[in-house]
């Protein structure tokens, strides 16, 4: 398979997990794990450009496809729109949420880029957050779709009043 | 509302500045290193086996199939402990390994180190343990009655024969909360090769965490270094110890690095909750709303060992009354110990439990008196220079009790519909069944520790090329006290470039626990109070009047520039410590806390009394924030501090049967998700507090204290019908 555009090749156990191929044998840790059920979306990453919960994924289904972890996200050093505006917008607090929300929000962004606060909610409400109320979450949200569609990003509401 | 006062304002990312979180670049690229994510070449992975039994007896154990599975390298039980084998935050009562007697379901009783995860969990299991199952002791009431407790507290103040107009009584439930960090507990064990370990785990308190493992096991001090690492969230869970002595005993029996993760099942098992709650309460008044005499009968169920229970109960207690003026105050809190999971700290730890009871009996006792709920609590609310009800002691701190009512009260209700139903996206819910309901709470609780325990934190501030490094133990746990730390030295100090490097216990004096919502206060304290003296010295060496990014200055001219002072090798440590406490007398008087914080809350709800269904619209806030040191920061806390309250009122419970956690995932353990989040709007209330640095107060806790309160109310407003228990579930509505 290929992971953030390098081809990678190794010898698995069928019962392997993609989550633990990624963070154990390739040591890219900045996937996180939370729940190992599929429901909390620590382990999101995009498999051909579509977000999945690696915990729910055997490594080998991942054969030949071209895998995107959180680590392949920014490009040159250069933080993506999305993690540009969860720093912006306190979008994240112990950050362990992180590397999955933004990967399902970068993933939602692909596909709509305007999206409503509904559309943003329902786009990433399989990740789990138990620091932030999720509130910044939407803002950091709305401030990338900005960026990315090359608009200022809307006000933080704590900025009220500009 | 007044601003935030900057001493020296050609400081930029000071005091009331929301800087960027300096964390903030490596956990948005997966670089930030978790417990998780620790790695040591030849690193072994460890394992435990947990007792399937909630109380038994241990006949055998035989460790032989286990060994001899391939690739394992250790497996431990009780009789591999060196030292005496007991750890406990508050008493040591809890053992390493279990020997004879299991107590809960899932206390460890061996431990295993092998080469890969996933052997060590085979192993783990290959432990053949014979049992004889006992009957469990979970009814915390028969607890009582057999005198199985951790701790009883009785407060008495004023007249106890006095009675009121009108009395109105309650009973309430507060089910069993978890913590549910994001990340599981964690951690890394590497032996020095000379007898000694590097530790590091997920953590709260690494000071307590290392001299818990010291003296379980045995050692001496500088034998065990427990450094601070990265921590997918805490909220309580973490303050004691678990996986840690564990990591240790492998680690220098295999003489190799040993990493342990729990799974989320085994999380469950593996850290303490939030006690459930029963209470009793009665409450006098006069016609016209003015309280005369609350009783009540708090009881906790602490589980299997004491953990921090000492101090829940206290809370539970000394804030039983809430923030009301009364004379009167009867309060017996009685902590049990049964066969239940252990119980310890969360988020608001007791006052969250007490502050359901009183302010489901304020409403009550407005109903009775045909009162608007706000309007009673504001007759009654308690304000600076009063005695606390309970305690008897005089409140120094300012106590916006009334102002938080007030500004809650002003912000406006929304009007028209909420774009989402209740039931989420299961959308049962038809539009035309939903009826609104509107609630209050009003909480207050302690913010450091009290009752006479000597609480400090010690800080480092050095100016070396990076510019002023803070250094500290205090751990960072999502809190933003990273950021908040580097601004209090910049203010104080007076210079732009400031960072907080976290060092093991080997090299700083402890900050004590990131719980309390103290850390701000008191590692804060510590750092202002070391940066201001440094400055001073700084200033007065070189006989400058002003010192800056530049270096110092006298009389406007640059007399010993910032290259110079870092070359002179300037450090400061300084020991900060609360206004001290005292332990309770007979009837649970005292200076017993060092200061308070006040938030109210208003929830609306829409809920659909047929199916059962609850949706929390919004949750309005009003908060005793003493100044805002970082404006974004105390707003994140506030909002996720909610959460866990809404959480807590509509949907988190773990289900105990016969002491066996029955729903240990997040599949049947329901969390928040972004679908259940309220709006949010605040009042942030700047008083100041009577001794935290720059008027800092805690603000962690009071988010999740009365917010459960209020989403309860709203329901009960609603539907029209009294709810005495949360978790409030759909047949408590629908039937
Ligand atoms: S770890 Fe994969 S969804 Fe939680
Ligand atoms: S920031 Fe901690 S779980 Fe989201």
């Amino acid at each position: 398979m290929t992971v953030n555009g390098q081809p990678v090749s190794a010898e698995v156990e069928p019962r392997t997990l993609l989550v633990h191929f990624l963070r154990e044998d390739l040591r890219l840790t900045g996937t996180h794990v939370g729940c190992e059920t599929g429901y909390c979306g620590a382990c999101t990453v995009h498999v051909d450009g579509e977000p999945v919960k690696s915990c729910t994924m055997f490594a080998v289904q991942a054969d030949g496809a071209n895998v995107t972890t959180i680590e392949g996200i920014a490009s040159n050093g250069d933080l993506h729109p999305v993690q540009e505006g969860f720093w912006e917008r306190h979008g994240l607090q112990c950050g362990y949420c992180t590397p999955g929300m933004i990967m399902s929000s970068v993933a939602l962004l692909s596909k709509n880029d305007r999206p409503s606060e509904e559309e943003i909610r329902h786009g990433i409400e399989g990740n789990l957050c138990r620091c932030t109320g999720y509130h910044n979450i939407v803002q950091a949200v709305q401030f990338a779709a900005a960026r990315m569609r090359g608009e200022e990003p809307p006000a933080a509401d704590w900025e009220g009043g500009e | 509302m007044t601003t935030p006062t900057r001493t020296r304002p050609t400081v930029t990312s000071g005091i009331g500045d929301s800087p960027l979180r300096p964390d903030g670049v490596p956990k948005l690229k997966g670089e930030f290193q978790y417990a998780q994510d620790l790695w040591s070449e030849g690193m072994l992975w460890g394992a435990t086996t947990r007792s399937p039994h909630a109380r038994a007896r241990i006949v055998s154990i035989d460790i032989g199939p286990a060994l001899a599975t391939g690739g394992v390298h250790a497996v431990l039980t009780a009789d591999d402990v060196p030292g005496p084998g007991m750890f406990g935050l508050e008493h040591p009562d809890q053992p390493v390994l279990a020997s004879d007697e299991i107590n809960y379901w899932g206390e460890p009783v061996a431990i295993v180190a092998a080469e890969d995860p996933d052997t060590a969990r085979r192993a783990a299991a290959a432990v053949v343990v014979e049992y004889e199952a006992l009957p469990p002791l979970t009814d915390p009431e028969e607890a009582d009655r057999a005198d199985s407790v951790f701790r009883r507290l009785q407060i008495r103040s004023g007249d106890q024969e006095v009675t009121g107009e009108v009395v109105v009584e309650g009973y309430y439930e507060v089910g069993t909360q978890d913590q549910a960090p994001l990340g599981t507990e964690a951690g890394l064990a590497v032996p020095d090769g000379s007898g000694g370990v590097d530790l590091y785990a997920t953590s709260q308190f690494v000071h307590a965490d290392q001299s818990q493992v010291v003296e379980a096991l045995g050692l001496r001090p500088e034998q065990v270094r427990s450094h601070p690492t990265g921590v997918g969230g805490a909220f309580g869970a973490r303050e004691d110890v678990n996986l840690h002595i564990h990591l240790v005993m492998l680690a220098l029996h295999t003489g190799q690095p040993v990493k342990m993760v729990y799974q989320r099942s085994e999380s469950f098992t593996g850290h303490v909750h939030r006690h459930p709650a029963r209470m009793w309460y009665r409450h006098h008044a006069t016609r016209d709303g003015k309280l005369v005499r609350v009783e009540a009968k708090i009881l906790l169920d602490g589980g299997a060992y004491a953990s921090t229970t000492s101090a829940v109960l206290a809370n539970a207690c000394y804030f039983a009354v809430g923030p009301y003026r009364v004379d009167s105050v009867l309060v017996e809190g009685i902590g049990v110990k049964t066969n239940n999971p252990p119980c310890g700290a969360m988020r608001g730890f007791g006052a969250v439990q007490s502050n359901f009871g009183y302010e489901s009996q304020m409403d009550r006792l407005a109903a009775e008196l045909g009162m608007d709920p706000l309007e009673l609590r504001r007759r009654n609310a308690l304000a600076t220079g009063d005695r606390n009800p309970t305690t008897q002691q005089v409140i120094q701190t300012p106590l916006p009790v009334a102002e938080c009512i007030d500004s809650l009260a002003a912000i406006p209700l929304p009007d028209g519909d909420d774009p989402i139903l209740p039931g989420g996206s299961g959308l049962t819910t038809d539009r035309s069944h939903i009826v609104r309901g509107v609630g209050y709470s009003v909480g207050i609780k302690n913010l450091g520790f009290s009752e006479g325990s000597d609480d400090y934190a010690e800080a480092r501030v050095r100016l070396t090329d990076e510019g002023a490094v803070v250094e500290t133990a205090a751990i960072e746990v999502g809190q933003g006290l990273v950021t908040v730390l580097a601004q209090m030295a910049r203010t104080a100090l007076g210079i732009s470039k400031a960072i907080v490097r976290h060092v093991d216990t080997s090299r700083i004096g402890s900050a004590g626990s990131t719980s309390a919502s103290r850390q701000t206060q008191i590692s804060g304290g510590a750092v202002m109070e070391a940066s201001r003296r440094l400055r001073e010295r700084i200033l007065a060496h070189h006989g400058g009047d002003e010192l800056d990014d530049l270096g110092v200055h006298r009389a406007g001219e640059l007399i010993a520039p910032m290259s110079e002072l870092i070359r002179e090798g300037w450090e400061e440590t300084y020991t900060f410590r609360h206004p001290p406490t005292t332990p309770p007398d007979d009837d649970g008087h005292g200076d017993i806390h060092a200061d308070f914080a006040i938030a109210a809350h208003r929830a609306v709800v829409d809920v659909d009394p047929e199916l059962g269904l609850v949706r929390v619209v919004r949750v309005d806030t009003a908060q005793d924030v003493g100044r805002v040191l970082n404006p974004v920061s105390v707003q994140g806390q506030i909002e996720g501090g909610i959460m866990q309250g809404v959480g807590l009122a509509v949907m988190e419970e773990l289900v105990i049967q016969d002491g066996v956690i029955r729903n240990p995932n997040f599949t049947d353990y329901l969390l928040p998700t972004i679908l259940d989040a309220p709006d949010v709007e605040m009042l942030l209330i700047e008083q100041g507090s009577w001794w935290g640095p720059f008027g800092a107060k805690g603000v962690g806790e009071p988010p999740t204290i009365s917010s459960t309160a209020a989403v309860a109310a709203a329901i009960r407003n609603a539907i029209g019908r009294d709810l005495n228990r949360v978790p409030v579930r759909p047949e408590d509505i629908a039937l």
